[in-house]
């Protein structure tokens, strides 16, 4: 058996058949072992985090159930933790965070739709891999920095056109966060148009289709599940948008109907009362934990659903 | 019912390269099953491989040839759902390669392998020698670069990468990187060579410098080759295996082989009535 | 009566020529549309950082990176505020691209298929979805509440470690996976080991994807706001932490670690909130900044990917 020391230079190729030490297998061995539970664990931080992240919810939450009736908590009308006369209706933050929601997807289901078709259907290749990272960028601008456009730029136009806008509103975040959306609904309902395989589209050009009947017809029909997924997962994020909102659409907590006036949503509050110096104790404080259980459980669910319809086209292909 | 296709024992009968008492052998493969998942793709193979010698596994494509010669380094231990049956003896010590308490990375050792495409390892041409010599814990520079050189000189390639041995191997041509790829797998002087057809790839320039390589390094070490080319295995065998639908049919000294097939389907795959 | 055949009712009132001009016409209509509305969007991100640049750049000399923040807008500074997000930088980049490269390993080179390994991708796929804000509450109530580590550098560190942890994952699993097989063959055909085909042939190769993850997950982490509020990060921070070189030995200091701290888009956040005009001028030139390094940052690795992909072929 050959060591480092039994050879030497000059040593002819064919004279020493180059065996691994015994010792140095064992360290091989025990290197190779560490390493696969070392990597293990990290993997499984993932899931330590989810615990973490149910755990922190669900506990202080509960703390917060133990005071406030769960009837009270989806029916009442007001939201009032700091004040005197306390109300815990969620029903008021909701209505924010779905208002903006709403008119972030009023603007980026047909945006990000037409924008899909075009660059899937339509652009030739060169011109999508030109445009496709411009679109990235988007998606790489600090949300605050969103804020600031949507208060300070955006508002004081759309005032000039809409009377009635007030400075703080849930329409113009709403569509500045329609166009954060827009790249990751156009990337994920490309991809889903893209996995249609080419067989069917020219199927409907054989029946004398044009593009946008195959596109229309074919393709996102074919690929509908996976458009849908891309949907939800915009919707998602718009839901648990926070610095567009807690910059510039107030902090009123109410009932939201007006999307020309302001309203806090769920993650505006939490981060203006984070912004506050509360008692760790205080039932003030627990509302956020509320209001952030609240914020998981509705974004987890639109997930979930997401990666269903996700993994089902995918099968599908 | 696999009996009644199963081969008769390796009969070794006079080659121009061999009398019969010079041969041993290196390894002996006997009633061996191999399954992908629930298809079995081998099916009561025996076989057995002569020291320093080079034996062709030839055969239509689906036969089974490339699935017998990744059981000789267990190559389908990669992947999950393959299982072995019987025994791959190799020799002297009768250690058993398919062998379930057998590490797969102690025969890969011992037995190394060249692919059916070139696929160095995007590293320079001297990490890519060196590779072998390095898992096996082999850190010396001295002899490391020592080693490189005298694989490289072996495989043919030194003349030609001496002077860029620090750049991309993936700047060679095909028939290049294989044979940096034979060097590679010659730095740790292995027992044995597996050579999963090596010039399918290639043109037939680059082929006649592979098939000239082997015709060398037969002197220092066991081949088994795979090809789905007669010629060449004619050319450079010394020993020829047919197999068909999983079943080794025949097997035999080279020139026999070719002149005079024991077997019906031998007789008509060598004329070219299939395959 | 015979029905009549099916070749008798080809075109009731349309001739080819109609039809064909309709096709067009609507094609061309809608790719006029999908250009419309891609230029549109594109707009959208020009006006933003003509917006910045127009609000913040004049803004931006020597003295607003070297001042402390100020109640007056004319003398106030992001020092303490870049000066945060290097430091937080560095611990969340020390946590991330380890801990995310050696889960995406795992999960793309040594998972077996079982439940275990299922729940775990599941896992990180719903991750990826989870509102940076929750990152939030979770450090709030794990990391400053229960385990009492305080508002410091490090708890923003981790916090944004975890939060951009399933970024690294994805890209370090995308590009082992764009390794050819033919790779991990040869390395095991030589011998190697599962920990030697990863640590020498197969990480090396997925260098350039994984460092194009690791820079697109830091962009997010520099930009991200939510979460530090979360943890109760201040506003007003007119001081720098410890410094990490000291003279004396050991030469390394890691009280910084436990510092109170700012950073950027906090600072900028804190700005945009208030009602003066000349603190705006701050916001937009923090903001400006910011939008600088993202943009780089993103472009830098758009670039990266682009060139990778060539190599590719």
């Amino acid at each position: 058996m050959a060591t480092d020391s039994t050879l030497t230079m000059s040593t002819p190729l064919t004279a020493v058949r180059l065996v691994p030490t015994d010792a140095f297998l064992r360290r091989r061995h025990l290197l190779d072992r560490t390493m696969r539970v070392v990597l293990f664990l990290a993997a499984a931080v993932s899931v330590l985090v989810t615990a973490g992240i149910i755990y922190v919810l669900v506990s202080e939450s509960v703390k917060f159930f133990a005071q406030v009736s769960i009837w009270d908590f989806l029916t009442d009308t007001q939201w009032t933790p700091v004040f005197q006369d306390k109300h815990f209706g969620i029903m008021t933050l909701l209505s924010g965070t779905l208002m903006s929601t709403l008119i972030a997807l009023a603007i980026a289901v047909p945006a990000g739709t037409i924008l899909a078709i075009y660059l899937s259907e339509f652009a030739r290749p060169r011109v999508r891999e030109v445009i496709k990272p411009f679109l990235e960028l988007i998606a790489g601008v600090p949300t605050v920095a969103f804020g600031y456009f949507a208060l300070l730029f955006l508002t004081p136009i759309f005032q000039k056109f809409i009377p009635g806008l007030a400075t703080f509103n849930l329409l113009v975040p709403g569509i500045v966060i329609g166009i954060m959306i827009l790249p990751y609904i156009v990337s994920v309902s490309e991809d889903a148009m893209r996995a249609v395989p080419d067989s069917l589209r020219e199927g409907a050009f054989a029946l004398g289709f044009t593009r946008l009947q195959t596109g229309l017809r074919v393709v996102v029909p074919g690929a509908f599940s996976g458009i849908t997924a891309a949907f939800l997962l915009g919707m998602s994020r718009a839901v648990g948008e926070t610095m567009v909102v807690a910059v510039a659409a107030g902090q009123q907590a109410k009932i939201a109907g007006n999307p020309l006036e302001g309203a806090a949503t769920i993650t505006s509050y939490i981060v203006q009362l984070s912004m506050g110096d509360l008692p760790h104790d205080s039932i003030a404080y627990l509302t956020i934990f509320a209001a952030g259980l609240t914020l998981f459980l509705l974004t987890f669910a639109f997930n979930l659903l997401a990666f269903w319809l996700r993994r089902r086209y995918r099968e599908a292909y | 019912m696999n009996r009644a296709v199963a081969p008769p024992p390796p009969t070794v009968t006079p080659s121009h390269a061999v009398t019969p008492a010079e041969v041993t052998y290196r390894a002996q493969v006997e009633d061996l099953n191999f399954y992908y998942g629930s298809f079995q793709a081998l099916k009561n193979v025996n076989l057995a491989i002569a020291d320093r010698q080079v034996t062709a596994l030839i055969g239509p494509s689906g036969c089974g040839k490339s699935t017998l010669l990744r059981c000789f380094n267990r190559m389908h231990d990669l992947y999950p759902g393959n299982r072995y049956e019987g025994k791959i003896q190799l020799h002297p010590e009768d250690m058993n390669i398919v062998g379930s308490n057998v590490d797969p990375m102690q025969v890969r050792l011992r037995i190394g392998m060249v692919f059916q495409k070139p696929n160095p390892f995007p590293k320079s041409i001297f990490d890519n020698v060196a590779s072998g010599l390095l898992i096996r814990g082999i850190r010396d520079r001295a002899v490391v670069a020592e080693r490189v050189e005298l694989a490289l000189r072996q495989a043919a390639l030194w003349e030609e990468v001496m002077d860029r041995l620090s750049q991309s191997a993936y700047g060679l041509s095909g028939g290049q990187q294989q044979r940096l790829c034979i060097a590679r797998a010659l730095a740790p002087n292995p027992e044995m060579i597996l050579f999963d057809e090596p010039t399918s790839a290639l043109d037939p320039i680059a082929t006649a410098r592979i098939e000239e390589l082997i015709d060398e390094l037969r002197n220092d070490y066991t081949i088994v080759i795979v090809t789905h080319n007669m010629q060449q295995a004619a050319r450079i065998s010394n020993f020829t295996a047919f197999m068909h639908m999983g079943h080794m049919i025949e097997y035999g000294a080279t020139s026999e082989f070719f002149t005079n097939p024991q077997h019906e389907k031998t007789h008509e795959y060598i004329t070219g009535r299939f395959g | 009566m015979s029905t009549p055949g099916l070749s008798s009712s080809r075109f009731d009132g349309y001739s080819e020529a109609r039809l064909l001009k309709r096709a067009k016409w609507s094609d061309g209509l809608f790719a006029v549309l999908g250009l419309l509305v891609l230029v549109a969007t594109l707009l959208v991100l020009g006006a933003l950082v003509a917006d910045f640049i127009n609000d913040g750049a004049s803004r931006i000399d020597g003295d607003f990176l070297t001042s402390y923040p100020s109640r007056r807008p004319g003398s106030a500074g992001i020092l303490s505020a870049w000066v945060g997000t290097t430091l937080v930088m560095i611990v969340t980049a020390a946590l991330a691209v380890p801990l995310g490269v050696a889960a995406g390993v795992y999960l793309e080179e040594y998972a077996p298929k079982n439940w275990v390994t299922d729940f775990i991708e599941i896992n990180v796929t719903n991750l990826a979805g989870v509102p940076s804000i929750i990152y939030g509450l979770l450090a709030l109530g794990l990391f400053v509440q229960t385990l009492a580590m305080g508002q410091t550098i490090l708890v923003a560190g981790i916090t944004l470690a975890l939060l951009i942890l399933p970024i690294l994952i994805v890209a370090t699993r995308e590009s082992l996976r764009a390794i050819p097989q033919d790779i991990r063959e040869a390395s095991f055909g030589l011998g190697a080991d599962q920990w030697q085909t990863v640590s020498g042939y197969l990480l090396p190769a997925a260098r350039p994807g994984i460092l194009t993850g690791a820079i697109v997950g830091m962009s997010r982490a520099i930009g991200e706001t939510a979460p530090i509020i979360t943890i109760g990060a201040l506003t007003f921070i007119a001081f720098l932490p410890p410094s990490p070189i000291q003279s004396s030995f050991p030469f390394v200091n890691f009280d910084w670690l436990n510092s109170p701290f700012t950073v950027m888009p906090i600072q900028m956040f804190n700005w945009v909130s208030r009602p003066q005009a000349g603190f705006h001028i701050n916001a937009a030139a923090t903001g400006l900044i910011l939008l600088a390094m993202t943009l780089l940052m993103n472009g830098f690795a758009i670039w990266l990917r682009y060139r990778l992909r060539r190599n590719l072929r």
